[in-house]
């Protein structure tokens, strides 16, 4: 079944389309891959499902519903989550505090009770950072629990922001370059991270420039060239193509 | 028609005072991202300090015009130095906020110092060139509002010039669109910085000398005329020179007919009742731009 | 959790202890005065402080507030006979009700473009009271009736300290709840990352909306204990120079911080008294500590000495 539609989608910037005319569907619980040269629209085409940006034209449906008008938080609620290239962790705050964050939408705070720390509110409270400590423990932060975000390494932000957005249990994960700026070991590791998410049950969609680790996980890989589908297919199809050789592994390769 | 020619008359002379400010604004918007708070003092000193040289050191108001607004540019240069540079020079820089109170913390560290020089009390410059008021259409005008009208209209010009012309005007006008940019291409974004201060201040400066002889002066009148100055770059689009002269000038005659129109017990509130109204309505001003945040 | 629950009973006993012994060392009713106008900005900037220094939205106009929440008291019970208590609770309702109204289009906006909004808004109220005579009493001011609670006028500074004592400690315990839960994470998520927060679903508008409000309506409360307390306002109270006095107290006592807001409260309100032995240097010398503090400790005073002293000993940091 088809997680997320994508219809003739176009953006853009001035003179510049940064995506045009793009058509694609996200099948349930698999990995996904996006890939192209840089400035081939990925991460603004990210930014056009999470509702950041609003599309020129076209139409973006989530479980069959149209979601194209809806505002960012709104489109959270229905079950997507995301992790950003240039990291946005909530450096005013702890790490497990940000993880905590990530459980808003079911923790539905209310505001005489968070007032007078009613024992409900309390209690709601203390699960929730439970929950956050298991998540930390589960992207593998698990001794970092009590530091503050602005304190930790670039590595460990990168996880943080993945434990944060599966804080609010998504349907669909959309994650921007989790690799990049990584080394091979840390690598490795959100390698077998993702495989861990999607086996959990979430559809991943995967922004990446490490071609090792996209071809290793992807299910599915979707090749954009100027905002424009070029190719998408497995990985062997895709790495078969002749359009993606000439387009994108050719220009550095030749 | 006559009466609102009036209005017109008196609107206009005040917008080329609120334009002036909001160009110091402005200038120092764009060399950094700062809002000084202390822009409405560089008026107090302009006019306070022309006094002082006029009646305490005997110049002629000639000579006391230039000195003073040298004094001012001074000022904002010794501001710059040592309050702006030292806190927004430390790695990481400061947050707005922080700088907001520190050009609020210079604009009373001033007022105290004009306060404790030369008293609490009004000040009067003559005007420089006479009050008979010259009859158009029945209004009547006064020559000191030409000389304000005229020298702002000068001011423009030369700033026109200034920053299409010459090399240093360029690199700041470089500096306002892509900081790191200008740096890049050996732009020496610290003096930029310094000469905005001044510039504004040498600005703020003349407003407060030509507005002297009609409105008075006294250590505490920049408070006011900083605020609407700021509202007038705010409404013409913070940032923007054009914008700024626009903004003055339409918030001075807006109050000025209100004023008269309306209700002068209101005159003040003017200003803020309509920038309100535009932010509500287009949150980047008049003329500025509408920017989008890059993720 | 275990040890945050402790600094927060901790800081909040420490806080009580403070009110409790502190006039063991008061001398005299202007003291006890002096006290009171401190816990009085001190409960406006632990409100503003939940929207500067946890939301991060400047607000340049909450002197406006406290005016209105004063004026309510002060007109509705001098001039309409209403109980105090009741023109209180209107004052908090009313002035909530404004900031919810202006709130949202004036919360769209950013940085420069929010402080100007704020601060037209503060200027506004304040030519409104000055202007509005037969009501006001215009520049002049007005007297304020007691606050009476049934028989009981509840007149001079050492019944006043105690309420405004008692007061502001609630306030702090309300604060500190608020930041520590739910509400709190998501005010300071969308200081960190506006676009994070909305990510993970947060809606951020009605949270800087919500927060406006409440801060509001804290000041409004202040307002109105402050005119029943001195017994007499004016529209000086709503000024421009009011509205930064408030912001520079959450700033210097450190943002973020909501002992910081009392801290940076009641150095701003007894520093001027003792620069008024300045006499005409008072303004002068002032303004220099305002840039001084904000140069070398831009942080804020209390957040400032706490890192120090967790490097002295040598902790962990939290």
């Amino acid at each position: 079944m088809s997680v997320l539609t994508v219809e003739n989608l176009s953006k853009g910037f001035g003179g510049v389309q940064a995506v045009a005319e793009l058509s694609f569907s996200i099948t349930e619980k698999r990995i996904h891959s996006i890939i192209g040269p840089n400035g081939a629209g990925k991460t603004t085409l990210f930014n056009l499902i999470t509702g950041i940006y609003t599309p020129s034209s076209g139409r973006i449906s989530l479980l069959g519903d149209d979601i194209t008008g809806l505002p960012t938080a709104a489109r959270a609620a229905r079950g997507i989550q995301r992790t950003f290239q240039n990291l946005q962790i909530f450096f005013n705050m702890t790490a497990l505090e940000n993880v905590m964050v990530g459980r808003h939408l079911s923790l539905r705070p209310r505001l005489l009770p968070s007032l007078l720390r009613l024992p409900a509110s309390a209690r709601a409270d203390r699960e929730t950072e439970a929950q956050a400590a298991d998540l930390m423990a589960y992207v593998g932060l698990g001794k970092w629990l009590d530091a503050d975000a602005d304190a930790m390494p670039y590595g460990a932000l990168k996880r943080l922001e993945i434990a944060r957005a599966l804080a609010a249990r998504p349907r669909l994960l959309l994650l921007d370059e989790p690799a990049a700026g990584l080394n091979a070991v840390e690598t490795a590791e959100i390698d077998e991270l993702i495989k861990r998410i999607a086996a959990g049950g979430t559809t991943v969609v995967l922004v990446e420039h490490d071609m090792k680790l996209v071809m290793g996980v992807s299910d599915h890989i979707l090749v954009l060239d100027y905002g424009r589908k070029l190719a998408d297919g497995t990985a062997a199809e895709v790495r078969a193509n002749p359009d993606v050789i000439r387009a994108y592994l050719g220009a550095g390769a030749a | 028609m006559a009466e609102f020619l009036q209005f017109a008359f008196s609107g206009l002379t005040v917008g080329a005072i609120y334009a002036l400010v909001a160009l110091g604004f402005a200038l120092i918007y764009n060399a950094s991202h700062v809002i000084n708070f202390a822009q409405g003092e560089f008026v107090t000193i302009g006019g306070m300090a022309t006094v002082a040289l006029m009646t305490g050191g005997g110049l002629p108001l000639l000579l006391a015009i230039p000195a003073a607004v040298m004094i001012t540019a001074l000022v904002g240069l010794a501001l710059e130095k040592f309050a702006v540079e030292p806190a927004i020079g430390r790695p990481g820089g400061a947050s707005v906020v922080t700088i907001i109170i520190i050009t609020i913390g210079a604009s009373i560290f001033i007022r105290g110092v004009v306060q404790v020089t030369l008293g609490k009390d009004f000040h009067r410059l003559p005007a420089f060139s006479g009050e008979a008021p010259i009859d158009i259409l029945g209004a009547r005008l006064q020559p000191q509002s030409l000389w304000v009208l005229g020298v702002t209209l000068l001011v423009v010009a030369a700033l026109w010039w200034f920053f299409g012309r010459t090399r240093f005007g360029k690199a700041m006008l470089a500096t306002s669109h892509n900081r790191l940019a200008a740096q890049l291409v050996g732009i020496d974004t610290r003096l930029v910085l310094l000469a905005s201060f001044g510039l504004s201040a040498a600005l703020g400066g003349l407003a407060g000398i030509l507005t002297a002889p009609i409105t008075l002066t006294k250590y505490d009148i920049g408070i006011m005329l900083g605020l609407k100055g700021f509202a007038a770059a705010i409404l013409g689009g913070l940032g923007s020179g054009p914008g700024a002269i626009v903004g003055g000038i339409a918030l001075g005659l807006a109050e000025a007919l209100a004023a008269g129109y309306i209700s002068s017990a209101y005159k003040d509130a003017v200003a803020f009742i309509i920038i309100l109204v535009v932010l509500f309505v287009r949150p980047s001003g008049l003329l500025g731009g509408r920017s989008t945040e890059r993720v | 959790m275990r040890r945050l629950l402790d600094a927060r009973t901790g800081g909040l006993l420490a806080l009580a202890l403070i009110i409790a012994l502190l006039p063991l060392i008061l001398p005299n009713k202007f003291y006890y005065d002096v006290a009171i106008k401190t816990a009085l900005n001190a409960l406006v900037c632990v409100g503003l402080n939940l929207l500067i220094g946890y939301a991060g939205q400047i607000s340049l106009g909450h002197a406006g507030f406290f005016a209105l929440g004063g004026y309510a008291s002060a007109v509705l019970t001098a001039r309409y006979q209403w109980n105090g208590f009741a023109a209180m609770a209107v004052g908090m309702a009313g002035v909530g009700l404004l900031a919810f109204i202006v709130a949202r289009p004036i919360l769209r906006l950013r940085g420069h473009y929010l402080a100007m909004a704020t601060l037209g808004l503060g200027i506004i109220i304040a030519i409104v009271l000055n202007r509005e005579i037969p009501i006001t009493g215009g520049p002049d001011g007005m007297t304020v009736p007691a606050l009476r609670l049934g028989e009981w006028r509840l007149i001079g500074t050492t019944t006043w300290y105690w309420i405004s004592g008692g007061v502001l400690l609630i306030a702090v315990w309300l604060a500190l709840n608020l930041i520590d839960s739910g509400v709190g994470r998501a005010l300071r998520a969308l200081h960190g990352s506006e676009v994070a927060a909305e990510t993970v679903g947060i809606d951020t508008t009605r949270y800087k909306v919500l927060i406006f409000v409440i801060s509001a309506v804290f000041a409004s409360l202040a307002g109105s204990l402050f005119a029943h307390a001195e017994r007499f306002i004016t529209p000086t109270e709503a000024g421009f120079m009011r509205s930064i006095e408030f912001v520079t107290m959450v700033v210097l006592g450190g943002m973020a911080s909501t002992y910081g807001a009392v801290v940076g409260a009641a150095i701003l309100t007894v520093l001027p008294q003792l620069l008024t032995k300045l006499h005409d240097y008072e303004h002068l010398a002032f303004g220099a500590v305002l840039i001084l503090v904000m140069i070398f400790m831009p942080k804020g005073l209390v957040p400032t000495l706490q890192n120090r002293l967790r490097h002295l000993v040598g902790g962990q940091p939290r």
